[in-house]
């Protein structure tokens, strides 16, 4: 596997409002690593510095080798799957898709092909005619996960994709993303709240708490009995609720 | 970023517009120094009293008998004719004023149908209706059925749990009135007062139309008549002076008290009520809202019985009468375009601002933008019309020949806040839900307009757009000012028959008027239902 998916933050300072973050990661080309951590600790900050709806006051962002520190969003080679809205509500599943290969939607036979061909591989194949209002809140995130396929970019980087979900349609989508992972070799970064859905997806776990990563390292380790005290607070805390 | 700019360029252009008035005004009330001292006299004093005096008066005749339709429409959420009555309460705001004033007259006035009949009874001819009592009978007519609209929309706010609670508890109607329904109502009361307030020290046409003589002036019929026949432009510009103060305390005191301006014309959908009102709490609410429905309906009517009198066939084949229905529709048109211009540019504008800056205040530009609409409000048109007036006379222009671009300009932006209302929440959900999307996709410019703005915005533009068209059509202010025979609008027109006492031409031009208006008007708020 070349190294055109591996994410480096370096030394990476930002503030949002009161919080100062500090973000160092590295994570290489092809790997499945889930982002947890208390809600406000900074889990979306950190996607949205990769994605550039961020910018870090110091530091750099590099990409497969490249600095992209100062790169707008559409610019760096990543996709993007946010908890919702990922949809335009007035186009339909296909144009949706479709925005991924061209942002004026002037599709070539290729193009078509291409995004008849992401729909097949996650189930909406007959439903590219359908708005986005008369999808299931699975096949709205698998619309999503279809055009970040057509886009081709060595990374994708999740927003608790799975949050609105049912139980068995979270186990199903986990099922997809892992699939397409190993198909692809995308470097996939999901941020999540749920400790199933990380041991489910991804083998390696950073957690972060106040804007900083206080955690990293195998999932099984960090969320098992044994794991780092501000993760088992995390996760007892969880559980009572 | 093109929205900054297009933004600004709106913003430019209002300053402009308002500036090129005020250095009109200030030219020539330091060219004639003493005459614009000497105009601030008793007479002016006395114009500016008035001008309060019967706003005053018009907001207490509209909003207190407001409560008791309110409470009236509230405490009966079902009752034949209820739909009815509010869509009929919905009607005046879309009403040209002049059209009002015309019901009145042909209601009330001289040769009015509640004068043939006192005769005809035998009741003696009634009172003129000309001065404080048409003025008051115009500004009741336009303001209670709104007040009662805004009230009612309080009563809806009280949680169902309360009728519940009040039900249980054994509350009479009286206890119901003072512990639940006042309270519900208090809430935005003085917000109603104050938006009815401003809307009367700001009202021009019917004043001009109703108003009799220098007794029942306000400042702004004073401002228009000082230009035009008693060629005083520097008493214009000390008269200007004053109506800017009043109307900025009197918008000072509207947001203060938080009043809401526009209020839409949905049905409100009462809550359930509790235990029935006796037979003789029905007797009273019914002669209430019968009064009430009496009230609005009879100038309406009017309109409509009067306008059907007229010889509409020789209107319509009159060379004069066509010339005005083309100029109006071109003029309303074209206002509502640059309206739509304007107030998009400064909703998106405001839009990216927000969303760009990070924590903090708004900065000075975008709160221009956030407000900018509704400043346009403490410069009523026919001083900005005034102002450039003044303005082309102390360059010695001939001011009749900018009447178009004045109208339309003026129109436009007099619009503005309506526009506003509607565009800037449909662009600021549009661009939360759109805006990182399309940063993530790369979709922008022109793209991002014709695939994922313009379908979200279409049918607001349209309201807008039908909304402004209604309000340009409908309006006297400017057209007033720069009327001739070169360029006469429909209202120009209908209020110079008036004048010349040919009252079954003006009767069916007034119909005319008001049934474009209200088509315009209906066509906004169907496209705005839709909308939800």
């Amino acid at each position: 596997m070349s190294g055109a998916g591996s994410i480096e933050l370096d030394r990476v300072r930002f503030a949002y409002g009161e919080t100062k973050m500090a973000f160092d990661l590295a994570v290489a080309s092809g790997e499945i690593i889930a982002i947890m951590g208390p809600s406000g600790s900074g889990k979306s900050t950190l996607l949205n510095l990769v994605a550039g709806f961020e910018t870090p006051a110091e530091g750099r962002v590099v990409i497969g080798g490249r600095d992209v520190t100062a790169d707008p969003p559409a610019d760096r080679p990543v996709s993007m799957i946010f908890q919702e809205n990922n949809l335009f509500s007035h186009l339909d599943v296909a144009a949706n898709v479709g925005l991924g290969r061209n942002p004026s939607l002037k599709l070539t036979p290729d193009d078509r092909a291409a995004v008849a061909e992401a729909l097949e591989r996650t189930g909406l194949a007959g439903k590219d005619r359908r708005l986005p209002r008369e999808l299931s809140g699975g096949e709205r995130q698998r619309t999503a996960l279809a055009r970040a396929l057509v886009r081709r970019r060595p990374v994708l980087l999740m927003d608790e994709p799975f949050a609105a979900l049912g139980p068995a349609l979270r186990a199903d989508m986990a099922g997809l993303v892992q699939a397409l992972n190993a198909e692809t070799g995308m470097t996939m970064v999901v941020v999540t709240h749920s400790p199933e859905d990380a041991q489910r997806l991804a083998p390696r776990t950073a957690f972060i708490e106040n804007g900083t990563i206080v955690a990293d390292g195998s999932t099984i380790d960090l969320l098992g009995p044994e794991g780092p005290e501000p993760v088992r607070r995390y996760i007892g805390d969880m559980a009572r609720r | 970023m093109t929205s900054i700019r297009l933004g600004n360029l709106a913003l430019a252009f209002i300053a402009l517009l308002i500036g090129g008035a005020f250095a009109g005004l200030s030219a020539i009330a330091a060219r004639d120094w003493s005459a614009a001292a000497a105009a601030f006299n008793n007479a002016t004093l006395r114009i500016a009293a008035f001008t309060l005096w019967q706003a005053a008066l018009s907001t207490i005749l509209s909003v207190a008998p407001a409560v008791l339709v309110a409470r009236a429409i509230s405490r009966h959420p079902k009752f034949p004719g209820r739909a009815l009555l509010l869509r009929m309460f919905a009607v005046p705001l879309g009403l040209p004023a002049i059209v009002a004033a015309l019901g009145v007259l042909a209601l009330y006035g001289n040769a009015g149908l509640v004068g043939r009949a006192a005769e005809a009874l035998g009741l003696g001819h009634p009172p003129s209706v000309y001065g404080l009592t048409g003025i008051l009978l115009a500004h009741v007519f336009f303001n209670l059925p709104l007040a009662a609209r805004l009230l009612l929309e309080g009563l809806e706010a009280v949680p169902p749990d309360q009728w519940r609670l009040a039900a249980q508890l054994g509350m009479g109607p009286a206890a119901t009135f003072r512990l639940i329904e006042w309270p519900a109502m208090r809430r935005v009361i003085a917000g109603v007062a104050a938006l009815v307030f401003m809307l009367c020290v700001t009202s021009f046409t019917l004043v001009l139309t109703l108003g009799g003589g220098p007794g029942a002036t306000t400042l702004e019929v004073a401002i228009y008549q000082s230009l035009l026949f008693d060629f005083e432009p520097a008493r214009t510009a000390a008269l200007t002076l004053v109506q800017i103060a009043v109307t900025i305390a009197a918008l000072w005191a509207m947001s203060r008290f938080g009043a809401d301006t526009g209020g839409d014309a949905d049905l409100p959908l009462s809550g359930r009520r509790y235990g029935a009102p006796s037979r003789f709490e029905c007797a009273g609410d019914a002669l209430v809202l019968a009064l009430a429905a009496l009230f609005v309906a009879g100038p309406m009517a009017a309109v409509v019985v009067s306008g059907l009198e007229a010889d509409l066939l020789r209107l319509a084949g009159e060379n004069a009468v066509r010339r005005a229905t083309m100029t109006s529709l071109a003029f309303a048109a074209l206002a509502a375009l640059l309206c739509l211009a304007l107030s998009l540019s400064l909703v998106t504008m405001r839009q990216r601002l927000e969303a760009t800056r990070r924590g903090g205040g708004a900065g000075l530009i975008e709160t221009l933008a956030d407000r900018g609409a509704s400043l346009v409000l403490v410069v009523p048109p026919v001083v900005i019309g005034a102002g450039w007036f003044v303005a082309m006379l102390v360059l010695g222009l001939d001011a009749f020949a900018i009447a178009p671009v004045m109208v339309v300009a003026v129109n436009a932006v007099m619009a503005m806040p309506f526009a506003v209302r509607v565009l800037r929440p449909a662009w600021d959900s549009a661009a939360e839900r759109n805006d990182r999307l399309c940063a993530q996709l790369g979709v922008a410019g022109w793209a991002r307009a014709r695939l994922i703005d313009w379908p979200a915005m279409r049918r607001p533009l349209a309201v807008a757009f039908a909304f402004a068209m209604a309000l340009s059509l409908g309006d006297l202010g400017v057209i007033a000012l720069f009327g001739s025979d070169a360029v006469q609008t429909l209202p120009y027109l209908l209020y110079s028959r008036m004048g010349a006492y040919r009252t079954a031409d003006a009767a069916g031009l007034a119909l005319f008027l008001a049934l474009l208006c209200l088509a315009l008007m209906t066509l906004a708020d169907r496209l705005g239902r839709q909308d939800r």
